[in-house]
């Protein structure tokens, strides 16, 4: 199963450039394709497509946060808040204008760009914790803002209801369907993000990252890219915020508090920065894992402990796990689990010698 | 990448199996009620005591027989007041068969909300989530089955009123709140008043995570000297008000606090029971041990030979998660003998909650009746106040305003 690249000579700059750059890479991609869209579907219970829905929407978020973190080198704190942009415009404007998705989606994902490159101004002259703490004020002031002004969070309630998207009189309304919906975006948000980072604008981003004066030097527009990598970044979580509204029916801007920043920088520090596999498997992982440790823990547990004692046990357990495993990972492979991945294939690659 | 997908397809199956073998085990009579709760998120202190109290009256119960012959299961996720596993959580419970849910935390509720609809399971949200929700018509699964926050703050100023000799014409009310959705609904029925009772309010913001308001506190002693204070915080914050405001001197037994900044815990923290004396707090389920079911709790754990938990000493969150449980039982038992013994159904189960009536359990729940149109069961409430280092009832069962309750709902009801 693992691609084995002898006689594989490049002699154009186009096949260099290539997506896939081995003709079994398509293979793969069409297997994953029949997988996702034929056999999990029609196999799978709905409670384990409701997971991979969560998953599916936590995956577009941390693809817009490892395009600005991990690409591009800018640390925001903000990325709840861009969600919650998001959310609001398209909640109003499906309830107020009653428009459908396939107009809020993209109207959100603007919203929250034109917002992210004014939270991202200050990146122009800050970096590194500065702009970390530029950017937290950033989520703040959203937050603010929308619980405080009525016209954009509908009442005292701060919440705004929505009904399903629906295509065609089709609406997208159980989890089966939910899951389409959602596996279409998160699909177009990975060819997106993969496309973007070998374009002349993803090269630029990586610039500034490794030395912002030396990318200036050899005629980047530092200013510029800086803040089109924060437009990107929260047009993703934008459209991230869209699809939570939609998931969830409600716009609340509960859902994305500063905690929801924190949980996504988790994703892609543990799945590796700079990547876009590693964005998926952290959101994977960090979606997944309190799951897996449950389900664990109520099938095991029960042979040690009662009920009652159960509940706290599991929740205790839960976050010391969940901690634990993060360093475990960081310390064995800081660069998260992309790079885990990547030397666990490159090892059987030549498998069974060593080199 | 295939490697990646076999693994994850892996472990997906080995799940599933998991899930499944541990699906088997449960007997075939037994009833699936799915409890969130949240043991170590934000309001922990909350959901690590009210959760025990839910299980032990549902162990109560099953050690008595079951409900008419079946069986109770609690499947409880801790959902750490995050609204991504909470969707999980119900998944989770509808796939087990869940009759019914108790939901916790307001956005979590919003964000289920449809959900509950969709599925046709009946969701509990008692003392927080949207006031509207009381409205049967429109929130057709969702069932506060307690005051929601605009009975709780009616109820505030109707008690206000009395201990101000019945007049509040020209009196001044403060209202201290915690700067978020929950925090700011009892408003619009706090102005209401303040235009039809004639007194003046003004209203101070405490921001998250609300452990400084010390500016706030003095604004209010120093500037405003209000004739009450009405204060709706949450979680740690209680505890810094009550500290911060007789710090500054003001009488606590002029303040009136909902029903989140009112348990031991907050009162101890703020430096206990003696220093707090005056200290008035609403509460929408009995407070103390002086009930027959709690006698029964704590004699259920004699019986088993077990040190009766710590958790019965923190009466008024343990009380209430056993007013969650009881009126979940209820609902049930209602549905069961509206069948003739069988088992219900989701939806035969949330006409048993429509039809609860006249269940108090000792004192322990109000005299509510639910019925298809008022899900919040009349919004009655009890203050109690710290007199002698304990909470002591100085005012029983009562409601505060319906007329404007009501009025509030059926213009919700217009909106949409």
């Amino acid at each position: 199963m693992f691609h084995r690249e002898s006689g594989v000579f490049k002699t154009t700059y186009a096949a260099d450039m290539a997506l896939y750059p081995l003709p079994i890479a398509k293979w793969t991609v069409a297997a994953l394709a029949v997988i996702f869209v034929v056999i999990v579907p029609l196999t799978v219970h709905e409670y384990y497509l409701s997971i991979l829905n969560l998953i599916f929407i936590a995956i577009v978020g941390a693809l817009g946060l490892n395009i600005l973190v991990g690409y591009t080198g800018q640390i925001s704190l903000g990325h709840g808040a861009f969600m919650s942009v998001g959310a609001y415009t398209a909640a109003n404007l499906a309830v107020k204008l009653d428009l459908p998705f396939w107009l809020t989606l993209p109207a959100g994902g603007l919203m929250a760009a034109a917002i992210g490159v004014v939270v991202g101004m200050p990146s122009l002259r800050i970096k590194g914790l500065y702009l970390a703490i530029a950017t937290l004020a950033g989520q703040l002031i959203i937050e603010w803002t929308i619980n405080r002004v009525p016209a954009i969070s509908g009442g005292a309630q701060a919440s705004i209801q929505v009904d399903r998207p629906s295509l065609f009189g089709f609406s997208f309304n159980t989890q089966g369907t939910l899951y389409f919906f959602l596996l279409f975006f998160a699909v177009l948000a990975i060819i997106g993000t993969l496309n973007l980072v070998r374009s002349r604008i993803g090269r630029a981003f990586v610039a500034v990252r490794d030395q912002d004066i030396a990318a200036e030097i050899i005629g980047i527009d530092i200013y510029r890219y800086k803040l089109m990598a924060f437009a990107i970044s929260s047009f993703y979580a934008g459209v991230c915020g869209v699809l939570y509204t939609y998931y969830f029916g409600i716009a609340n801007y509960e859902q994305f508090q500063l905690i929801v920043s924190i949980d996504y920088l988790a994703m892609i520090i543990i799945g590796g920065l700079g990547s876009v596999l590693g964005s998926i498997l952290g959101a994977v992982f960090v979606t997944l894992l309190p799951i897996v440790i449950r389900i664990l823990m109520e099938n095991v547990g029960s042979l040690f402990f009662t009920t009652a004692e159960m509940a706290n046990v599991i929740s205790g357990l839960r976050l010391g796990v969940f901690g634990g495993l993060i360093i475990f990972f960081l310390i064995v492979e800081p660069e998260g689990l992309n790079r885990l991945w990547r030397n666990i294939r490159s090892y059987f690659r030549v498998w069974p010698f060593s080199y | 990448m295939t490697r990646f997908v076999k693994r994850w397809l892996g472990m997906a199956a080995a799940t599933a199996t998991l899930a499944l073998g541990g699906g088997q085990a449960f007997a075939q009579k037994e009833l699936v009620f799915g409890l969130h709760c949240d043991r170590t998120g934000p309001t922990a202190t909350v959901g690590t005591v009210m959760c025990p109290g839910y299980h032990d009256y549902i162990a109560l119960v099953n050690s008595k027989g079951g409900v008419e012959g079946h069986k109770i299961k609690v499947l409880e996720i801790d959902n750490e007041y995050k609204v991504p596993p909470a969707i999980e959580a119900h998944e989770r419970f509808k796939k087990e068969g869940a009759v019914l849910e108790g939901l916790y935390g307001t956005p979590q509720v919003s964000a289920l909300n449809k959900k509950m609809e969709e599925d046709k399971i009946l969701g509990t949200s008692p003392g927080f989530g949207v006031a509207a929700a009381a409205d049967g018509k429109r929130f057709p699964y969702i069932f506060p089955i307690a005051a929601s926050y605009w009975s709780q703050g009616a109820a505030a100023v109707a008690f206000v009123k009395e201990r101000l000799g019945g007049n509040l014409k020209g009196k001044k009310i403060a209202y201290l709140f915690y700067d978020n959705p929950a925090g700011k609904e009892p408003l619009a029925i706090l102005e209401d008043l303040a235009k039809s009772e004639g007194f003046e309010l003004r209203t101070f913001a405490v921001p998250a995570p609300g452990l400084e308001m010390g500016a706030q506190v003095l604004d209010i002693t120093g500037r405003f000297k209000p004739d009450f204070v009405i204060a709706h915080l949450f979680g740690r914050s209680p505890s810094v008000s009550i500290k911060e405001l007789k710090g500054k001197g003001y009488p606590l037994s002029k303040v009136v606090s909902l029903v989140w900044g009112g348990a031991e815990a907050d009162i101890v923290a703020a430096g206990g029971m003696g220093a707090a004396e005056g200290y008035n707090t609403i509460q929408f389920a009995g407070v103390g041990k002086d009930f027959p079911v709690i006698k029964e709790i704590e004699a259920m754990y004699k019986a088993q030979g077990k040190a009766v938990p710590k958790e019965l000493d923190s009466t008024v969150y343990y009380n209430r998660g056993v007013l969650i449980a009881a009126l979940h039982v209820e609902a049930v038992r209602n549905a069961i003998k509206a069948k003739g013994g069988a088992a219900p159904t989701s939806e035969e189960v949330k006409k048993g909650m429509e039809s609860i009536k006249g269940f108090t359990l000792g004192g322990l729940v109000p005299p509510m009746e639910i019925t298809p149109e008022d899900h919040e069961g009349g919004g009655w409430v009890q203050i109690w106040t710290v007199k002698g280092g304990k909470l002591v009832k100085t005012k029983d069962w009562f409601q505060g305003y319906r007329d404007v309750i009501k009025k509030h709902l059926e213009a919700e009801a217009k909106k949409s």
